[in-house]
């Protein structure tokens, strides 16, 4: 008998002393602090950052590695024409404040975002729906005035995440979803708290909770991760601190792709680059692994094209732009500017821009053109060479999932104006068949490669720093999303 | 005394009509629109002009001027823009830490300056007069930003005595916001500490030259006395107005501080809403610290005239 009480004993202390020493918080920073918790409101990354998954779920969702799975919406039938989605949603999910999330839920979500007075910053995303009708309150058909390939992808987009118009007023402080974390608490410029919701739908997470904060400066960011303040630093800012971590048992590092295309963006429309032998000899003058080492402390993939390299559609047309000085003069001469000419390279905040403009002015200084670098921030970014198109050339990573069909738009800032491209997007946009697509999209890919629209650089790399113990968070960045659902601590 | 008030009380103001409409003129004419900052790249021109017209900025420049003084001075400082809550109540968290942080190095600093002013000058170039000056004269030279990165390095990475930074709010306990706050006051107060205890030095350094301290010498009182009875007191019309100018600076000069230590004051506050161009909330605070930078050089206009009883006759 006595050995039987010691024997309970000591496995309730094994017990115990298991369950104390199993972490179930995580604390977690981000560069950026969401201006607001509203996706549905706002172009800022860092909203999608804390609340994508996490709070809010779309019909379809993003997984790990880029692709699109079912969401809120169970199931799906398109009807023949490619005109009919009808939405089988998944029944007894609720919102956090416990109202259930039916059809006329996604009807109101999807109408508001397409609203004329709507705010929503990829409204583009909803343009082709021409209807939404609630047939019960499991079941809502969405009707596209045209057939539209992308369509599950863009439902996925943290735009269209599905929000209840009972909770909507007040959406940008406390929101309201459906996600696997609630949120509690936001301390504005401190951080975001939220709680496993244990009525979700879905698999439970093994995090009982979990803390962003926010932290821009690249030294204290540093600071934080070796003090152990935070476990994960997602987005860590200062890659020549990365090979510190790696070295560190302490820690891991994982180094992944976002979908940020950086480019030299070229304006088209402003002479000399309306010329595509300039332009191309621009292209020609650029050595991409230079950058890549100069600027980014060789983390990014080179790319040859406006395409992410991680993605099975992806063609590699590197060849058509290496890296030749002698070419790029002899190319300009054949243009008429063998003395060469000089153009502005306007350069918003982030350090892949503001380095990566040094080392591309000293290239292009190489073969005769002088570019006069200006610093400017977003907001006057924005303004000059976004709107005003005032600018020959510019760096900017364009980090919207699958943007190829920017090119397509003659009054988009770098103005690329080819009938040809147009209509191959709007066929790729009526084409539903994956294998029809990926012909398509490796075309589109060829034309602005060779059409030198743009100075095509690398893929911007993503870099977190974690804990060694910690399991689950994704490595690529298919969408601005820390994704907490799958991430626990091994013991 | 009432007089030298008053006149006091109409400048005061007079700055204050006229920093506001600095602010706002200056303010407005920075480039870019806060609109297509906030919805991206991708916004199309429908929904910029539903957003613009939703934060008011298709009013006239001199309505909007007016509507915010109105505002402000009925105690409502609008909606931020990006935060899409009240100004006011932004500005009422963000205080709760830029003020006590400014206070708590306040004290540190005064604390630190005055002892070592006054040993350093009565002793007067000797071995203990030049190590004061010497360590003050580092303390100047010394930026606070790189100070408090050498404090995270030894107290928070390798002694974990403190953590990074980050401030965990007032509500979790006295104790740990004052832990929180203490390296960066530590880092705010040091250069500040050596500014104020140079100038209390040569302050009372040049009040033991005058007259009235020879005559103190003469009716028989010791250099000692004499500088503790007299001088001292004599001597702190300067240095009160070194740390009128230092509170100001300390509160409103917080901003790389407060980056370093990532705290959620003022200072972060007009960081992230210049750089996301939410006019409203910049225009608002940089308003508040002009207000409160007027209001203590005020006051301590006040305290002169209670030290310096010559000055209450005048003006």
């Amino acid at each position: 008998m006595k050995t039987f009480q010691t024997l309970i004993g000591a496995s309730a202390i094994a017990l115990t002393a298991g369950i104390a020493s199993a972490q179930s918080d995580i604390t977690v920073a981000i560069q950026l602090e969401p201006p607001n918790l509203d996706p549905t409101g706002g172009a800022a990354q860092a909203i999608d950052s804390v609340l994508y998954s996490n709070v809010f779920e779309g019909l379809t969702r993003f997984m790990a590695d880029g692709s699109v799975v079912a969401g809120l919406a169970e199931s799906w039938d398109i009807s023949e024409d490619g005109l009919t989605y009808t939405f089988n949603l998944r029944s007894g999910v609720t919102f956090h404040d416990g109202t259930l999330m039916d059809a006329d839920d996604v009807k109101f979500s999807l109408d508001r975002a397409r609203a004329e007075d709507s705010t929503n910053a990829q409204k583009a995303l909803f343009a082709g729906i021409s209807d939404v009708t609630v047939t019960d309150p499991q079941t809502v058909t969405v009707t596209l005035s045209e057939p539209n390939g992308s369509f599950l992808f863009n439902m996925a987009w943290g735009d269209a995440v599905i929000v209840a118009p009972e909770s909507i007023a007040d959406i940008a402080s406390n929101p309201i979803g459906t996600g696997a974390f609630k949120f509690d608490d936001w301390v504005q410029g401190d951080r975001i708290e939220m709680s496993r919701n244990d009525a979700y739908w879905g698999a439970v997470p093994a995090l009982e909770s979990a803390t962003f904060r926010f932290i821009s400066d690249p030294t204290a960011a540093f600071a934080a991760v070796m003090a152990e303040d935070v476990d994960a630093f997602v987005g860590f800012p200062a890659p020549e601190n990365l090979p510190q971590f790696e070295a560190d048992p302490r820690f891991q590092v994982l180094t992944g792709n976002t979908e940020g295309e950086t480019i030299l963006s070229i304006n088209n429309k402003m002479p000399p680059f309306d010329n595509v032998m300039v332009r191309k000899a621009v292209a020609h003058a650029i050595d991409r692994q230079a950058i890549i080492d100069g600027a980014m402390f060789g983390y990014g993939t080179p790319i040859g094209t406006h395409f992410a390299p991680h993605n099975p559609d992806y063609v590699d047309l590197i060849s058509n732009s290496q890296y030749d000085p002698e070419l790029a003069k002899k190319l300009l001469a054949e243009a008429g500017f063998a003395d060469g000419f000089t153009t502005t390279l306007k350069l918003p905040p982030p350090s892949y821009a503001r380095r990566g403009g040094e080392i591309i002015a000293s290239q292009l200084r190489e073969v005769g053109i002088t570019a006069e670098i200006s610093n400017l921030e977003w907001a006057q970014w924005l303004e000059e060479v976004f709107k005003a198109k005032d600018f020959g050339l510019s760096i900017v990573s364009h980090t919207e999932p699958m943007d190829i069909g920017i090119y397509a738009n003659p009054d988009y800032y770098f103005q690329y104006d080819n009938p040809k491209f147009q209509e191959l997007m709007e066929t790729l946009t009526a084409t539903t068949d994956p294998a029809g697509r990926s012909a398509i999209l490796a075309e589109a890919q060829e034309i602005i490669s060779l059409d030198y629209v743009n100075g095509y650089l690398f893929e911007l790399a993503i870099s977190t720093v974690a804990k060694a113990e910690l399991n689950g968070l994704w490595l690529n960045q298919p969408t601005a999303a820390v994704d907490l659902t799958g991430v626990s601590w091994s013991n | 005394m009432i007089r030298y008030a008053l006149s006091r009380l109409i400048s005061l103001t007079l700055s204050l009509i006229v920093a506001s409409m600095v602010i706002f003129a200056v303010i407005e004419v920075i480039p870019g629109d806060p609109a297509s900052f906030m919805l991206g790249v991708n916004a199309r021109e429908d929904t910029l002009a539903a957003l613009r017209a939703e934060m008011g900025l298709d009013q006239p420049l001199h309505v909007r001027y007016v509507d915010w003084v109105w505002g402000m001075l009925r105690g409502d400082f609008g909606n931020s823009w990006t935060y899409k809550t009240p100004v006011a109540d932004m500005i009422a968290d963000r205080v709760w830490v830029s003020l006590p942080l400014a206070l708590y190095a306040l004290i540190l600093s005064t604390l630190l300056a005055f002892p070592a002013g006054i040993y350093a000058a009565s002793r007067r170039g000797r071995i203990g007069d030049t190590a004061v000056m010497s360590a003050t004269q580092l303390g100047v030279a010394i930026p606070n930003f790189w100070f408090a990165m050498i404090m995270v390095l030894i107290f928070a990475i390798n002694l974990r005595w403190f953590s990074a930074g980050g401030f965990p709010g007032w509500d979790r306990g006295f104790w740990g916001g004052m832990k929180a706050l203490t390296l960066p006051a530590i880092s705010l107060a040091l250069p500040q500490a050596a500014i104020l205890a140079r100038v209390m030095r040569s302050s009372l350094l040049d009040m033991l030259g005058e007259d009235f301290i020879r005559t103190a010498r003469a009716k028989g009182l010791s250099k000692r006395q004499a500088l503790w009875r007299h001088a001292v007191r004599n001597a702190l019309i300067p240095v009160l107005t070194i740390i009128g100018l230092q509170f100001s600076f300390l509160l409103a000069g917080g901003i790389i501080i407060e980056q370093v230590f990532f705290l959620p004051g003022l200072g972060r506050l007009i960081f992230q809403a210049i750089s996301a161009r939410d006019l409203i909330v910049v225009e608002s605070v940089v308003m508040l610290l002009v207000f409160v930078v007027i209001v203590v050089n005020f006051a301590v206009d006040l305290a002169y005239a209670a030290v310096d009883p010559r000055l209450r006759t005048q003006a």
